[in-house]
């Protein structure tokens, strides 16, 4: 009895121990593992997938690249952990991943109840529907009876089942656990439709051999604001991660870039929004734990909002996507960082 | 000193821990299962801990809530407004469906394979080696795939289904329809001669039996069984005025409606669970035979009896003793590997509670206990029957 208390003891000394090192800040975590640990998809073209030399490309990638230079000073120190939708939210709370970039909607459960803060909004997305031109359907309401492919663990199996339920039609869902596998059922025929983010969509759509084959409803059954999320209860973690967000959309309205951001950082200029950004009035770096430099840093790595958008799924790309209601809010769009002050 | 202390009639503790046999392994067992029940406290603990840290609690409330997602190969009603517990029955079905149906099928192959490789012609000899040398070397996962993608990449779409049988049959990439029958009452009658006839087969074969031991003749009893159980109900059948109608699949729209259907996805996964699992059972059942020494043949004939009864009363019996325990562990493998079918979209337990409510709800602790659960019972079942069933081929002993 004696000696299982000691084992008792001591297996509650570990416990202890372990549960201790769990509370220590994440922004201290990377910075003594000179890493940051970026959980994004296992590969949605434009947003986040391998380019042809095996360096991981894309729209969410860019900006776990920021947050690795803003914190770390070099925008390559990113282990990338690509995640399935059914995998992403337990790898970020059980630790392994800081960071979630995975085209994740934000909900109020899973803020919630699956204990995620979320950071903001870094694409305004909807659901919407694919199909093939020759089955001659212009509109999602003449789908009643359809065989539709759904990338399984997303909010896009919700969606569709309120949406076909409520206009009273029926339908066979073919649950797909991966992006690719949904893409080669669908191009075989299995399915009718497929179905997911808009942004999936032309996604999907841009790497099929003929793209023009194929052509995206008008419906856009649900809001699907995809942001960035760590786990609750970082507040520190979660300041510096939002920042980052905020300042590469605050810096597109400002004008900063990658050209002109080292200019501005050498030597105070006029616009007072772009010298609180590169730090040569205030000191806002030192409120979230890191220098001066941070947002430079940020920027030059990976330039700011708009750059990013353009180089990975913009109208120039195989994505062709329009700025749409991404555009800053003074063009239009809803996209409105809080100001950097 | 210690050799004074040796002699000594009350040696101390310490002493008999080294030298005293049955103190010592009393003494290390205590050591090991205390370390083990404190191994499994800690981890536990840890998770209980954690997921408190998290402000996550343990509970199965939310199986209550709508699931808010549909599935297409549902055995019981279930659409997007049941709740969790019977999305997860769904999946529990369509996973028994695809064992049992898998578990029948790759007996049957199995056995075939297991003979034909015996066979003393050279050449199926061979295209059977080839065949389970391919099979059992490539990992399961990539003969799913393989089915599935050769399914739905070359049959062709529904407008342009292959129709077999006059419209009986329609061949698609998204599923195999045939016409459902609907019965009527006089069905009834139908099955009431079934059950008359499993009755009267074993009643008879416990007559046959009685009659052979006292007097040596030997009935059909085969045939005679065949006969009641099949060709009895199936002249009422006629009889009743064939009480039966059939739903024929018809074309609307997107897809076929109406009749039954099996989809892609349980058939790749059916055939590529069933063609694996068979491989080894060849291998088991071919092990069986060769393990039942030539002598065995030879004292039966040299006994006058005929070799179509040596094989099943002498030959059959004594390989079965050697198939059985290997067989249960091939049955418990193609259960558990069904759970492969989330890769392909086939609605399993996996991916259903496992699956889509894991990732609706959050409760990754909850879902995995209930598959978990699932499993265990399941294959412990599997085991259970196949232990029953050892039991009673295994040799009598006088």
């Amino acid at each position: 009895m004696k000696l299982f208390k000691t084992l008792a003891v001591s297996a509650a000394v570990a416990l202890a121990s372990t549960s201790g090192a769990a509370t220590a800040g994440t922004l201290q975590d990377v910075q003594a593992r000179g890493e940051l640990n970026c959980v994004v998809t296992t590969g949605v073209a434009g947003f986040a997938a391998p380019d042809d030399a095996g360096r991981w490309a894309g729209f969410d990638v860019d900006f776990c690249r920021a947050t690795a230079a803003a914190v770390l000073g070099d925008g390559d120190k990113v282990k990338f952990i690509p995640t399935t939708g059914k995998t992403r939210f337990t790898v970020l709370n059980s630790g392994e991943g800081d960071l979630l970039y995975r085209n994740t909607t934000i909900t109020m459960s899973r803020d919630a109840d699956l204990k995620l803060t979320f950071l903001g909004v870094n694409y305004y997305d909807g659901q919407g529907f694919m199909v093939p031109k020759a089955l001659g359907v212009t509109s999602a309401k003449e789908l009643d009876g359809a065989s539709i492919c759904i990338q399984t663990g997303t909010t896009t199996e919700l969606n569709l089942a309120d949406y076909f339920r409520s206009n009273n039609m029926s339908y066979e869902p073919v649950a797909i656990e991966t992006n690719e596998e949904g893409q080669v059922n669908y191009l075989a025929g299995r399915c009718d439709v497929y179905t997911t983010d808009a942004s999936g969509l032309a996604s999907t759509r841009g790497t099929f051999d003929n793209p023009n084959a194929h052509i995206i409803l008008p419906e856009i059954i649900s809001k699907e604001p995809l942001g960035p999320a760590v786990r609750q209860g970082d507040d520190e973690w979660a300041d510096v991660t939002r920042w980052v967000l905020n300042v590469l959309i605050a810096a597109e309205e400002a004008g900063l870039n990658q050209g002109n951001v080292a200019g501005h950082a050498a030597k105070a200029g006029s616009n007072v929004d772009i010298n609180r950004m590169v730090g040569t009035e205030g000191d806002f770096g030192s409120m979230i734990g890191l220098d001066k430099q941070w947002a430079v840093r940020a920027i030059s790595a990976v330039g700011n909002y708009g750059e990013i958008f353009e180089r990975n799924i913009g109208v120039n790309t195989g994505l062709g996507l329009a700025r749409g209601l991404n555009a800053q809010w003074t063009n239009g769009g809803i996209l409105y960082s809080p100001p950097v002050r | 000193m210690a050799a004074t202390e040796t002699s000594s009639s009350n040696p101390s503790l310490f002493y008999r821990l080294f030298f005293d046999k049955e103190l010592r392994s009393v003494t290390i067992q205590v050591i090991t299962m205390a370390l083990i029940f404190a191994f499994f406290f800690f981890i536990v603990n840890n998770a209980i801990t954690n997921l408190e840290a998290i402000g996550k609690g343990y509970s199965f409330s939310f199986l209550w809530d709508a699931s808010n997602y549909d599935i297409n190969q549902t055995l019981i009603e279930y659409n997007s407004r049941s709740p969790h517990w019977r999305a997860a029955v769904v999946g529990l079905i369509n996973t028994l469906l695809v064992a049992v149906a898998g578990i029948i099928l790759s007996t049957i192959v199995g056995f075939l394979l297991g003979v034909l490789r015996l066979s003393s012609n050279w050449l199926i000899n061979r295209v059977v080696y080839v065949y389970i040398e391919y099979v059992r070397n490539v990992p399961v996962l990539l003969h799913i795939l393989l089915v599935h993608g050769i399914v739905v990449n070359s049959l062709p779409i529904p407008k342009n289904a292959l129709m077999a049988f006059d419209g009986t049959l329609f061949l698609t990439n998204r599923g195999f329809y045939t016409p459902k029958p609907l019965f009527e009452p006089a069905m009834w009658a139908v099955l009431i001669a079934f059950i008359i006839g499993v009755g009267f087969t074993i009643w008879f074969k416990g007559y046959a039996k009685k009659i052979q031991d006292a007097t040596g003749k030997i009935y059909p009893v085969l045939w005679i069984s065949l006969g009641a159980i099949l060709l009895f109900p199936i002249i009422v059948f006629f009889l009743a005025g064939l009480p039966v109608n059939l739903e024929y699949p018809e074309l609307k729209g997107f897809n076929f409606k109406g009749g039954l259907v099996l989809r892609p996805e349980f058939v790749a996964l059916w055939l590529a669970l069933s063609l694996y699992t068979a491989a080894f059972i060849a291998e088991i059942v071919r092990a069986g035979i060769q393990a039942i020494s030539h002598g065995q043949t030879e004292a039966a004939f040299a006994l006058g009896i005929k070799p179509s009864r040596t094989m099943s009363l002498v030959i059959i019996p004594q390989a079965l003793r050697v198939i059985i325990p290997p067989l249960s562990s091939q049955y418990l493998n193609i259960t558990k590997n069904s759970s492969l079918a989330i890769a392909i979209g086939y609605m399993d337990i996996v991916a259903t509670i496992g699956g889509i409510s894991l990732n609706q709800t959050g409760r990754e602790m909850e879902c995995m206990t209930i598959v978990l659960a699932i499993y265990l019972t399941f294959s412990l079942m599997i085991s259970a029957f196949m232990n029953w069933y050892n039991k009673r081929m295994k040799l009598v002993e006088r």
